[in-house]
């Protein structure tokens, strides 16, 4: 683990790849966060959040990037997609996606972005990881863990998932509701 | 594999989606920045859970849970920011202004008054 | 009851009445009458009883009486309650409970309508029973404190007529004027009492006699600035002629008995202290020469009848002060209730005659015919009290002038043997004997001009209530008679002969026949004039009550004449006798004008000054604070935009910088 054995210089296949996909994957996000086109922002996320999955199977997290893949590729990008279709989103380029904020913003990122990549370069430089061995995120294990461990927040997340799915129901139903209570209020009338 | 790939990527996802929450303007693609930093995030759990080798895991357990809440988060954001389309007739951040001071500000206002008028229509209806 | 309980009834029964006065008045109109002349009565009854049982018509008198009680504590110079009562200050007392009960009983009638009625005859009583205090009081501090509120007292009632402008100035000048003089006094009572280590009277004496007294002439000028402020002394007489704007009975009251006679009595009180200074007898006598002659010629100058009157008192105040000058506190004390009798009659006359006249300038009045017949009472008192005043033998002020000249006359030639310098007896004498022809001659242009006029009939205002004439009788009693007490009275003193000697007596009586005579030659000279020029300054609403009528009149003679003092009359026989020096005496020889070069200009400017940092330098720091909040207010509203994106934006660029330096300060760059 001597820094002269994993030098940056002579990079393993692993990392290879992971240099690949995470090229691919800073990209796709760049694009989703600057492009004119809303509904390319979304499938753009599409990619990120599909090569972020990628980089978990590198990093031997099987599970967790199975998760990735059904629950934002699944479900999250297509209620995104939803939304942006009931705000009647402009489909195609759409010149003001951007606030006039927009040069703070930059600003803010790339100096947030400078300091973190140098702090974290900095202090991760020879750090290795060792990927070698049984997978450390295979389904079996996360079963393991996660049931055994974690069992109680496991729980409480149903809860808030319930909770969540409640409100969500409540804050979208709530004009409908309303809108049906004046009208019978005014048949009533 | 070096650690320094994943943390650097992580760092940088993050930083984009830094950079979209503060500069898009449709409520929806601020939340899809949400959650590229979420995702930043997560990545970085998930690698430095592998380097540690956790007994408890504690890396990719968080992982999971973050996603479950993201997929609250965002199911609960869109039905606010529905709602707000439909108040309001508009998804737009920049002109969601009503903490601004009222009268005397006509460049916060203006778009506003108008953009409030149907609300207060549905409200009154309501 | 004792003499010591009834001595302590005289300055406390007017005190009382004061009080229940201004608590009553509104309460209970119908007992302010009572409430003011019934204390002030019995407190005259008391010290006449007291007078009485103390009093020394032996010879030798009797030893004093001393009372003292120290109700707490005071530090290393003990400050008691004392009182001290020797012949001064029981007949003083008798002269202030008279005039002031004569006072009290005329304001009855004078004020008669007057709404404020409640509350002046409240602080006429309040004024009694702090001269009085001074009278009794055998401790200087507490001396100071009757001082004081006699002070204060002054200025709320010569500011009774406030709705008038000169009143308000008068009140104003009276207050400050005497004030000026406090600051030394204070100063020097410190002084005195640092040197005898207590402010008993009799302890000081004492240090005198045995010669303990470090300061003596520091102590004595200083001491004598407050009694020139309050006794109308040469520079700091300026308010008393202003003072006439008060109400009569307020200006009898404190030109008679109490407020000028404090200062004199003061010094009466502590002679020893001042004659243990040459220096300061001497500046005493200078002081009472230049009050005395200039005085008295303002005097004959004046047009309004009040003012010539206060320019008189000032000069026999001067009498008093050169019978100190010269060491005989006997004749300067004799001097003071002779004059408290018969000054007190001639304001209070002078109210009648106001009144009766509607108007209050001789001017106006020398163009009247029969103002005589229509007040006889007061045509008759007043002229004793003007022949008292001219020392005109046998009334009293002759008598009481004689002892004067005669303490001044031993003084100059060497003979009696006291610590005052012959030069202050010169001084005093040449000075007495010049004033002498001068008072006699104000005294007959007063009279002259007043009920010697001719030209229309005075019209008929009605009669004047018993109330006032009465007491002009009352008073005219001592102003004819006192003078045979001369025999009586030295037993109550020092034991000096008050009794006028032969050189003296004839020497002012014929100066003052002289001044008469010149004065009524002059006056059948011009007053053939009189027909000629009417001029006349006449109130409109002559048959309303006495005092609206004077306030009217003084408001009136600024107007008409243009001045409050003077009247341009062709007939008056004054511009004959004074020639060019008519002019400066009616305006009092300009001191008013020197005053406000010297003080009231520099203070103003000094005012412009203050004023001007306040507004411009002050209040630029002020409203600069003011106006940087409202720009940095405004700043900050700007950034306040409703745009959530900039908040978050300001707050992740602040959290950057925040995590830059931490790493910085960790890394220890």
């Amino acid at each position: 683990m001597s820094l002269a054995a994993h030098g940056f210089l002579s990079p393993s296949g692993v990392e290879i790849a992971f240099l690949l996909v995470g090229l691919v994957t800073f990209g796709a996000a760049l694009v989703t966060v600057t492009t004119k086109q809303l509904v390319h922002a979304a499938l753009w996320l599409v990619v990120t959040l599909g090569g972020l999955a990628v980089e978990y199977l590198l990093l031997t997290a099987e599970f967790i990037a199975w998760v990735q893949v059904l629950i934002y590729l699944g479900s999250v990008v297509v209620l995104l997609l939803f939304g942006l279709m009931l705000t009647k989103a402009p489909v195609g380029r759409s010149p003001d996606a951007d606030s006039g904020n927009r040069p703070v913003a930059l600003a803010v990122a790339v100096a947030a972005a400078v300091s973190l990549v140098w702090v974290v370069v900095d202090a991760f430089r020879t750090t290795w990881i060792d990927l070698d061995g049984p997978a450390q995120g295979s389904t079996e294990v996360t079963g393991h863990f996660l049931f055994r461990n974690w069992v109680l927040p496991f729980e409480a997340l149903s809860v808030l998932l319930l909770a969540a799915l409640v409100g969500a129901i409540v804050l979208s139903r709530k004009r409908a509701t309303a809108t049906r209570n004046s009208r019978s209020g005014k048949e009533q009338r | 594999m070096h650690l320094a790939y994943p943390a650097v990527l992580a760092a940088l996802l993050f930083c984009t989606g830094l950079y979209g929450v503060l500069a898009r303007r449709n409520a929806i693609l601020v939340l899809m920045s949400v959650e590229l930093m979420l995702n930043a995030v997560n990545l970085n759990l998930v690698a430095f859970d592998v380097w540690l080798r956790d007994t408890l895991h504690a890396g990719q357990a968080l992982t999971l849970f973050v996603i479950a809440i993201a997929a609250a988060e965002i199911g609960i954001g869109l039905a606010i920011v529905l709602m707000v389309y439909r108040n309001r007739g508009t998804s737009d951040i920049d002109r969601l202004r009503d903490t601004a001071e009222g009268a005397d500000t006509p460049g916060g206002a203006g778009p506003d008054a108008t953009g409030a008028a149907p609300a207060q229509k549905a409200e009154a209806t309501a | 009851m004792t003499t010591t309980t009834l001595a302590v009834l005289v300055p406390l029964l007017p005190f009382l009445g004061a009080v229940a006065g201004l608590l009553l008045g509104r309460v209970a109109p119908g007992f302010v009458r009572p409430l003011a002349v019934l204390p002030t009565l019995a407190a005259a009854a008391f010290a006449i009883a007291v007078a009485v049982r103390q009093g020394g018509g032996d010879g030798n008198g009797k030893a004093p009486l001393e009372a003292a009680t120290q109700l707490t504590p005071t530090g290393s110079v003990p400050i008691d309650l004392a009182l001290y009562i020797d012949g001064f200050a029981a007949l003083v007392a008798v002269l202030v409970g008279v005039v002031a009960s004569c006072v009290q009983i005329y304001s009855t009638g004078y004020l008669r309508g007057d709404a404020r009625y409640p509350s002046y005859a409240a602080l006429v009583s309040l004024f009694t029973s702090a001269m009085l205090l001074v009278v009794y009081s055998g401790d200087l501090m507490v001396l100071l404190v009757g001082w004081e509120i006699m002070g204060i007292c002054s200025y709320f009632l010569v500011g009774h007529y406030w709705e008038t402008s000169e009143a308000r100035a008068a009140s104003l000048k009276a207050f400050l004027v005497t004030k000026l003089g406090d600051v030394p006094f204070l100063i020097g009572l410190f002084a005195l009492a640092s040197d005898a280590g207590t402010f008993r009277i009799t302890g000081v004496l004492k240090t005198v006699a045995d010669g303990g007294l470090d300061h003596p002439t520091l102590i004595a000028l200083l001491l004598l600035a407050g009694v020139a402020g309050k006794s109308a002394q040469f520079p700091l007489h300026t308010w008393l002629p202003d003072a006439m704007a008060g109400p009569t009975p307020v200006s009898a009251l404190i030109h008679a008995a109490t407020m000028v006679a404090a200062g004199i009595y003061f010094v009466a009180r502590l002679l020893p202290v001042f004659a243990a200074s040459a220096a300061a007898l001497v500046v005493l006598a200078v002081m009472a020469a230049i009050t005395m002659v200039g005085s008295a010629l303002a005097a004959l100058a004046q047009d309004d009848i009040k003012r010539v009157l206060a320019y008189s008192t000032i000069g026999q105040l001067g009498y008093m002060s050169g019978a100190l000058a010269v060491g005989d506190r006997g004749a300067a004390v004799f001097h003071l209730i002779a004059h408290g009798a018969f000054k007190a009659l001639l304001f209070l006359g002078a109210g009648v005659i106001i009144h009766a006249a509607g108007t209050n300038s001789l001017a106006a009045m020398s163009r009247m015919r029969g103002l005589s017949q229509r007040i006889p009472d007061a045509y008759w008192t007043v002229t004793v009290a003007l022949l008292a005043l001219a020392a005109i033998p046998p009334f009293a002020g002759f008598f009481s002038k004689e002892s004067v000249l005669v303490a001044a006359e031993h003084t100059a030639l060497g003979e009696s043997g006291g610590a005052a310098p012959g030069a202050a007896g010169w001084t005093v004498l040449i000075a007495g004997l010049l004033t002498a022809l001068l008072t006699a001659a104000y005294a007959a242009r007063l009279w002259l001009l007043t009920f010697r006029g001719r030209g229309s009939e005075v019209p008929d205002y009605g009669k004047q209530p018993l109330s006032m004439n009465a007491v002009l009788w009352v008073l005219a009693i001592p102003s004819i008679g006192l003078g045979l007490a001369i025999g009586y009275l030295p037993g109550w003193f020092d034991g000096h002969s008050l009794a006028p000697n032969l050189t003296t007596s004839v020497l002012g009586t014929g100066i003052a026949l002289v001044g008469g005579l010149i004065t009524y030659g002059c006056w059948r000279h011009t007053s053939a004039l009189a027909a000629r020029n009417p001029i006349g300054a006449v109130v409109p609403h002559p048959d309303t009550e006495p005092a609206l009528a004077e306030r009217e009149a003084i408001e009136i003679h600024t107007q008409v004449y243009g001045s409050i003092a003077g009247a341009p009359d062709p007939a008056d026989p004054a511009r004959l006798l004074l020639g060019p020096l008519h002019r400066h005496a009616a305006a009092g020889f300009h001191l008013d004008a020197v005053y406000h070069r010297l003080f009231v200009r520099p203070v103003l400017a000094a005012a412009q000054l203050v004023r001007f940092l306040d507004r411009e330098v002050v209040d630029t720091y002020v409203r600069g604070a003011g106006t940087g909040t409202g720009w940095l207010g405004a700043a900050v509203r700007r950034a306040q935009t409703g745009n959530v994106q900039t908040y978050l934006s300001a707050l992740l660029a602040g959290s950057v910088v925040l995590a830059i330096a931490a790493v910085l300060v960790a890394a220890g760059a």
